[in-house]
């Protein structure tokens, strides 16, 4: 009888270390973003609903486990990001930290999941630092940065003989980045930079700076600013008559932002964007269905929450697990072909794929609701971000 | 010419931006005040029920065509009646209470209302066109004025003075001022008190969505745009002094023009500088500018 017993206790035994290695082996993801306040129609909770859009497609399961999501409002504070990313991993673990608009949370974010060695995937914030002097083995940045934006918007204006500039930018993290990488594209195309004026972020009134902007005489105002900021200070220059003297270049400017705008306050603005609605059958097709369930067209922010989280996923069913540097080595030679983007991951973390030079279109062009973009050209993804001789992340040498 | 290094007609158009500013701070503060001085509530909601008014204007706007200038009238009014109605079902019971009760009570009316707008309307905001009658800008020479700011300056001016005056001035601000110093006395008088107080809050709110509807073609039309301001608008009272209504109306364009200038200077600390102003007065004197101190 003992003979009998002992293999069936082994097998008992190896069971209950594999069931409790499958529960550490649980997907979580845990995604904190502006919820409430300047940025929150950009990503914020249609944000987490393009993840859960995408953890049902997957089918809901990953390792033979339900995927569970979590969210949190940071109300644009780095150090309540950085805490609620703590406590995720700490006490909930969480096997991915989804970082979502604003720099200085996103870049305190990224510093927890390093030191914790979780994947963290951005695709609100802008800042090129993510993935340039502040870069992670685990850090994936996914949609968009400053240089890009940079490049495509800064470029292109600098082209059509925009050379002098003065730049409004929002005083964090973020605005500083995408002042400094236009900046620098505009001397090295031969522009001039004749002067910025830093504003608080979320200011109620930008008239004052946008007096400052014309007195400079520069022909180009640069708005390295986002969200609700980018809204009032076009709004402002409108009624001040700025735009009759100065070509307004938004640097950052999303489809939620130009929709509330309306197009005859926001016609003619040229932009870098990493993804449109309205870009091909297949970006109309995933469009579509999200438009169905949120009344809303997405933002390319919510698009690439879809498809990181897509990316994410699959990376963790092909390595069959959660342990960060697995996952990370899968997403790096797993190349993305979606809806979204057709792209490969750096070792610098920057998610590389073509970006979009679109125009907002005057109200007499758009034909029908949320028609707002016509694609003046399609930049590629070796050209539009960091290249390896401009970047000095030591991770890509 | 020149001051502190900047141009003159740069320094006047300045001015003028901060005396548009301190417009809506000045007849934000007022409704603070002239609440407090009363009720002697801090009324948190006062931020809010600026935000409802401006997006009241857009929805008159939207929904039903009513234009700007009808619902500069019927917003305060349509606002006023929730104040009273706020008055009446929550404020009334805790006026025996400490003032953080009124704080915490205004602070979570203000998270429903904002809350509930922001489900509907998100935070972009909606736009709102300043009306035909203004649309425009005038060239002044040392800047172009777009007609709508000075209206703005014109239309709060008007009614912050027809406020003082009626407070200061007339039978009816007699006993205002009267019930708040001893409201059992006024009322052994024959005179309703409680109604006075409960109009005087509805009067309060009104003042708050008229600045609302004023702001709505300048700011965009959001859930958020009241938090922004609120804040600032407490630190206007607080430099002020509680409950003098002049006191707040100074205050406000003043701390408006200061902040304008900070703008030039030094733009970093533009959000923060009323603030610092709040901490010098508050160490010199305590009960404000033109409080009295009891």
């Amino acid at each position: 009888m003992k003979l009998t017993l002992k293999p069936l206790a082994i097998a008992l035994g190896v069971a209950a270390i594999a069931v409790s290695a499958q529960a550490q082996e649980k997907v979580k993801i845990g995604f904190v973003t502006d919820m409430s306040s300047l940025y929150a129609d950009v990503e914020g909770k249609l944000g987490a609903a393009a993840i859960q859009m995408a953890i049902d497609d997957f089918g809901g399961k990953a390792l033979g486990q339900p995927i569970e999501l979590l969210t949190a409002d940071h109300q644009n504070k780095a150090d309540i990001a950085a805490s609620k990313a703590r406590e995720w991993i700490d006490t909930a673990g969480v096997t991915m930290v989804f970082g979502g608009t604003n720099s200085s949370t996103a870049l305190a974010t990224a510093k927890v999941a390093l030191e914790k060695k979780r994947v963290y995937i951005n695709n609100g914030a802008a800042s090129s630092a993510l993935t340039n002097e502040q870069c992670s083995p685990y850090t994936v940045h996914y949609a968009y940065d400053t240089v890009a934006l940079a490049k495509g918007t800064g470029g292109a204006v600098v082209d059509t003989g925009g050379k002098t500039w003065f730049f409004l930018t929002a005083d964090y993290a973020f605005g500083h980045a995408l002042e400094a990488d236009t900046s620098r594209i505009v001397k090295e195309k031969g522009g001039t930079v004749v002067g910025a004026v830093r504003h608080p972020l979320n200011a109620s009134d930008f008239s004052s700076f946008l007096l400052q902007a014309q007195n400079s005489k520069a022909q180009i105002l640069g708005l390295a600013n986002a969200g609700g900021d980018t809204i009032n200070s076009i709004k402002a220059a409108k009624e001040f008559g700025i735009d009759k003297t100065m070509k307004t270049a938004a640097l950052l400017i999303f489809l939620s932002d130009i929709h509330s705008l309306t197009l005859k306050n926001a016609e003619g603005l040229l932009h870098t964007t990493s993804w449109y609605w309205d870009l091909n059958d297949e970006s109309r097709k995933w469009a579509n269905r999200f438009y169905e369930k949120h009344k809303r067209m997405p933002t390319d922010i919510q698009a690439a929450d879809y498809s990181a989280t897509m990316a994410y996923l699959k990376a963790v069913q092909a390595a069959k697990t959660t342990d960060a540097d697995k996952v990370m080595e899968q997403l790096r030679k797993t190349p993305v072909n979606d809806f979204y983007a057709k792209g490969t991951l750096r070792p610098d973390g920057r998610f590389v794929h073509d970006m979009y030079l679109a125009q907002v279109k005057t109200p007499a062009e758009s034909k029908k609701a949320w028609d707002y973009l016509k694609i003046v050209k399609t930049i590629p993804g070796d050209q539009v971000f960091t290249t390896k001789a401009e970047s000095k992340c030591a991770l890509w040498k | 010419m020149e001051i502190f290094g900047r141009p003159l007609p740069a320094m006047l158009s300045q001015l003028l931006l901060g005396l548009v500013n301190g417009s809506f701070y000045a007849i934000l503060s007022l409704g603070l005040a002239v609440i407090f001085g009363l009720l002697n509530v801090i009324n948190f909601a006062h931020g809010a029920l600026f935000m409802l008014g401006a997006v009241l204007a857009w929805m008159g706007m939207e929904y039903l065509g009513v234009n700007y200038w009808l619902m500069l009238l019927l917003s305060p009014l349509i606002v006023g009646a929730l104040g009273i109605l706020i008055e009446r079902v929550f404020l009334r019971h805790i006026y025996k209470l400490d003032h953080l009760y009124g704080l915490l009570l205004t602070l979570g009316i203000t998270l429903v209302i904002e809350g509930v707008l922001r489900s509907f309307y998100g935070v972009s905001g909606l736009p709102y066109s300043p009306p035909d009658a203004l649309a425009g800008a005038t060239n002044l020479g040392f800047m172009v004025l777009p007609n709508y700011r000075a209206w703005v300056v014109v239309a709060s001016l008007a009614v912050c003075f027809a406020t003082w005056y009626v407070i200061e001035r007339t039978k009816l601000g007699a006993y205002l001022r009267a019930g708040t110093e001893n409201p059992r006395l006024v009322e052994a008088f024959g005179v309703n008190v409680p109604l006075m107080v409960t109009l005087t809050y509805g009067f309060g709110v009104a003042l708050a969505a008229f600045a609302g509807v004023l702001a709505a073609p300048v700011i965009q039309v959001s859930p958020l745009m009241g938090q922004h301001l609120i804040i600032v608008v407490f630190a206007v009272v607080v430099i002020g002094g509680m409950g003098s209504i002049m006191g707040s109306i100074l205050t406000g364009l003043g701390l408006g023009v200061i902040e304008g200038f900070t703008k030039v200077f030094y733009p970093e600390a533009s959000s923060t500088v009323v603030f610092v102003i709040m901490a010098i007065v508050l160490v010199v004197r305590p009960a404000g500018l033109f409080g009295k101190e009891k």
